[in-house]
């Protein structure tokens, strides 16, 4: 069998890490090959050095069993080596033709030639079903649309290798299944795909072939049909993975926060993007909303905590109306709240870490006197966080908080704001961008605070999650509360109709 | 030998401090070589004589030396309004405007109220700070409220003070001949001594006051919750606003705390005998020096004082060099160090990532040497 892709032992250094140890990378012609990794792994450089971003410090490249040298993206797609990034690369007010031809046009004295292209488009679309009308504008398609704008990029282009980089993530359920039939169609066609992932089940369901890094260094190339789950998550992070949480049944005690017909106005857009929403959150349990990234979660939080004006309706926190209150009183009557944005919102990044953690206490008796700071109850602080909640730090208390990894910086934040003790947990995207050790971690400590009687409000777009750790499920769907679920009654596929605005419960 | 600069680079890895301190000296000395390069460009003969009056000459007689620290004292107060507002994140351009205004609050009452017996000068002082309280509460409010960018307010700002303080100074202080006029005997800043320690006439505790005002805003910046929430808000003001500061009201605090102390550069300006208040078209350059000594202390409270004095320094020099080049081409060669060394921001970058590459090879050698053995 004839490899399309050879990567023979790609060694890539940066500053201080070993990216890329010795990696070698397989691919042959006309299979999915999945690349499987927790962050930091080394996927995104592999691929990177492969489209051309990085050169490689030592090893070869082979394409169709030549040695190749790839200085930049121009000599990837010369090869016919197309890459998908995770953040797709569109210009919103640019048609689809305009996006796909964009740097790659063919003109006429100095004019576009657009009818050939179009047609181009079309066919292409056709012929890998991909569904997309070439006139229309990228701010008026859905994510999973665009992503296939992204695809056709690359056929356009004429690639016969594609780099899918984590292409699910922003993708609801059907869009997620319909993105896999497209692959195989694909390969059907004769290309080859490589596949960055960390998500299992979809390796399963699409992937033959998977190679699995760990810390920059090749653990293993595997058939995906002769493994199992539990053995390909052991070999991505180098131990036993517990995929059940010790989830007990929650005691459900009275309600404490309760937001009726309220209806949020972001400063930002002038639009009114939560529309009449109410709910009841009780303490001991954990209600998780769901929804595509983009309906109105991350205001509804921002209304709840105060940094956005609810402009109608109201908010009770124990039984007290904070529909006006300021972000201050809100914090100190009783939410917690670990913010969507952590490099925006929840950390000062050229502040300390001791200067982080009293983010939320720094005017409370305990860290000041007559307006002066207590640097000795500070450091002290901090020092007890860092030990309790495991947050690993190159210089204790005094660490910027900028040198640290995603996933410490969480962990600070989650220290942070579970140590201040209030009744009601706000949690958006808490484990968003961390590796499977991190999740785990912030996992484990949302359900204990459940269990000790707090009231968590989970949102999350990952269903894994939904699943794994709410006791009631609320679907929002452009700015609208669409349904509350029981997650032991729906399934995800029903949940996912939802999400995407086909389906509204009127019982909500 | 190199042991010891592994060491001290490795020191000065580890103090974010010693790298501030070293950034602003190696400005210093860039700013001293493009100017001594200036100046061999212009009459190679001259060059050393003038490079040697620029940096010794100030500091050969106590009289130089009394003249570099009053004339510090403005620009030090500028330079600290400065700082402090960049530390909430604000580009205090405005220095000048109020710097203006408080010169007129504190000669309006020093000429007129001098039924105020001994707390004349004092209170001339406070005058002083509530007009450039004022005049730096303006861009604050547009900035919180209408997201006017300050900087923009306060230039335009620079030009309505000047322009209305000649009027005003015209209509309330001055005669109509227009001739300057100093302030009462009881609201001049006394020298308490100072004068015949430096044997320097026009020597007063401008520098003292100046001196003071830096400690208090190193205090309020570094040690209290105040000073913690500018500083917050300073280095963001989402997560400023997230963690419940009403950063609307700290933009405010911040630009009327830097106009005051603008404003009190005007009191200890011109509450003297030395440089009368005089009617002008042009902007005080004092406001402007202040954003360059700022630069050069990298926004640092106690660091100000040594730029302020550093340049209060190179200034005098120019003055004692103008044997060897014409006037004009000694305030282009002074201005032309004085900006260079503001590049300390640019230099810090530098030398971080030069002690970041230097330590990270010798870490390398040292881990390939442990492999051999």
């Amino acid at each position: 069998m004839e490899y399309a892709i050879e990567m023979l032992d790609i060694t890539k250094e940066f500053p201080g890490i070993k990216a890329n140890d010795q990696v070698t990378l397989k691919v042959k012609k006309g299979e999915i090959h999945a690349l499987l990794g927790e962050n930091g792994a080394g996927k995104s450089t592999l691929m990177s050095i492969l489209f051309g971003l990085y050169k490689a410090d030592t090893g070869t490249i082979k394409v169709n069993g030549e040695t190749v040298t790839i200085d930049n993206p121009n000599d990837a797609n010369a090869l016919g080596i197309g890459m998908v990034h995770q953040h797709f690369k569109l210009v919103d007010r640019f048609t689809v033709t305009q996006n796909i031809i964009l740097g790659y046009e063919d003109t006429r004295h100095g004019f576009l030639r657009y009818d050939a292209a179009n047609e181009k488009i079309k066919q292409l679309s056709e012929q890998y079903r991909l569904n997309v009308d070439p006139h229309a504008y990228i701010e008026d398609i859905s994510v999973g649309q665009q992503q296939r704008v992204e695809i056709l990029k690359t056929l356009y282009r004429e690639a016969d290798i594609l780099i899918l980089d984590e292409p699910t993530a922003s993708l609801t359920p059907q869009e997620i299944k319909e993105l896999m039939s497209i692959m195989r169609n694909m390969t059907k066609e004769g290309k080859s795909i490589v596949f960055i992932t960390h998500k299992l089940e979809e390796i399963r369901q699409v992937a033959d072939r998977c190679t699995i890094l760990r810390k920059g260094k090749h653990i293993d190339t595997v058939n995906v049909k002769d493994t199992t789950n539990e053995q390909l998550a052991e070999k991505m992070v180098g131990r036993k993975v517990l995929f059940d949480l010790d989830k007990k049944t929650a005691k459900v005690k009275d309600a404490v926060l309760e937001m009726r017909h309220a209806s949020v106005l972001s400063p930002v857009t002038k639009q009114q993007v939560v529309k009449d929403v109410s709910f009841t959150l009780k303490k001991g349990e954990i209600l998780c909303i769901a929804g595509i990234e983009g309906n109105g979660q991350s205001e509804l939080v921002y209304g709840l905590t105060g940094m956005y004006p609810i402009i109608k309706g109201n908010v009770t926190l124990h039984g007290e109306d904070i529909t006006k209150s300021s972000i201050r009183k809100r914090s100190v009557t009783g939410l917690s709240h670990i913010p969507e944005d952590r490099h925006k919102h929840g950390l000062i990044l050229d502040f300390t870490l001791e200067y982080n953690l009293i983010m939320q206490s720094y005017f409370t008796e305990a860290f000041q006197k007559r307006g002066f700071l207590k640097f000795d109850a500070i450091r002290e602080h901090a020092q007890e966080l860092i030990e309790r909640f495991d947050i690993r730090t190159s210089a204790g208390p005094v660490t910027m908080v900028r040198s640290m990894s995603g996933g410490n910086q969480q962990k600070a934040i989650l220290g942070r704001e579970i140590e201040r003790d209030t009744d009601v947990l706000i949690a958006v995207q808490p484990t968003r961008g961390l590796d499977v050790g991190a999740i785990e971690y912030i996992h484990r400590e949302l359900l204990a605070q459940r269990d000790k009687g707090k009231a968590v409000l989970l949102v999350s777009y990952e269903l894994d999650e939904v699943f794994n750790l709410s006791d009631r499920i609320l679907v929002m769907y452009e700015g609208e509360n669409v349904g509350v679920f029981d997650p032991e009654t729906i399934t995800e596929q029903e949940l996912g109709l939802y999400m995407a605005g086909s389906k509204r419960s009127e019982a909500s | 030998m190199n042991k010891l600069w592994t060491r001290t680079l490795e020191a000065v890895a580890k103090k974010p401090n010693a790298i501030n301190i070293m950034s602003s000296l190696l400005a210093i000395v860039g700013g001293l070589l493009f100017g001594f390069i200036l100046m061999l460009i212009i009459n190679p003969n001259l060059a050393f004589y003038g490079l040697y009056r620029i940096t010794v000459g100030p500091l050969s007689s106590m009289r130089d030396i009394g003249w570099v620290l009053r004339n510090a004292a403005p620009i030090l107060l500028t330079g600290l309004s400065v700082a402090f507002a960049f530390r909430t994140g604000l580009f205090n351009i405005g220095a000048t405007g109020q710097l203006t205004v408080g010169a007129f609050f504190a000669l309006y009452v020093g000429v007129n109220w001098t039924w105020l017996g001994p707390a004349h000068l004092w209170v001339a002082l406070l005058a002083a700070m509530l007009g450039g309280a004022l005049w730096g509460a303006i861009p604050g409010l547009l900035k919180a409220f209408r997201n006017v960018h300050e900087v923009v307010a306060s230039i335009m700002l620079n030009y309505i003070a000047l322009h209305m303080i000649n009027l005003m100074v015209r209509m309330t202080i001055y005669h109509p001949d227009e001739r300057a006029l100093y302030p009462a005997s009881s609201a001049r800043l006394p020298s308490w001594g100072l004068e015949s320690v430096f044997s320097f006439p026009g020597m007063n505790i401008g520098i003292l006051i100046a001196l003071l005002m830096a400690f208090i805003i190193h205090l309020v910046l570094n040690k209290t919750v105040f000073g913690y929430e500018l500083k917050s808000v300073g280095l963001s003001r989402p997560a400023a606003r997230y963690a419940g500061i009403n950063e609307k009201s700290r933009v405010v605090y911040s630009m009327i705390i830097a106009g005051s102390i603008a404003g009190l550069a005007g009191g200890v300006m011109f509450l003297t005998t030395g440089i009368p208040f005089r009617l002008s078209n042009v902007l005080l350059m004092q406001g402007f020096t202040g954003i360059a000594v700022a630069l050069l202390a990298l926004s640092a409270p106690l660091g100000v004082i040594f730029a302020a004095l550093f340049f209060s320094w190179i200034t005098r020099g120019g003055n004692l060099a103008d044997r060897a080049y014409d006037p004009e081409l000694i305030e282009i060669i002074v201005a032309v160090i004085i900006y260079f060394s503001a590049l300390s921001l640019f230099m810090k970058q530098v030398l971080a990532d030069f002690v970041k590459r230097r330590t990270k090879e010798d870490v390398q050698l040292h881990e390939s040497q442990g492999d051999v053995s």
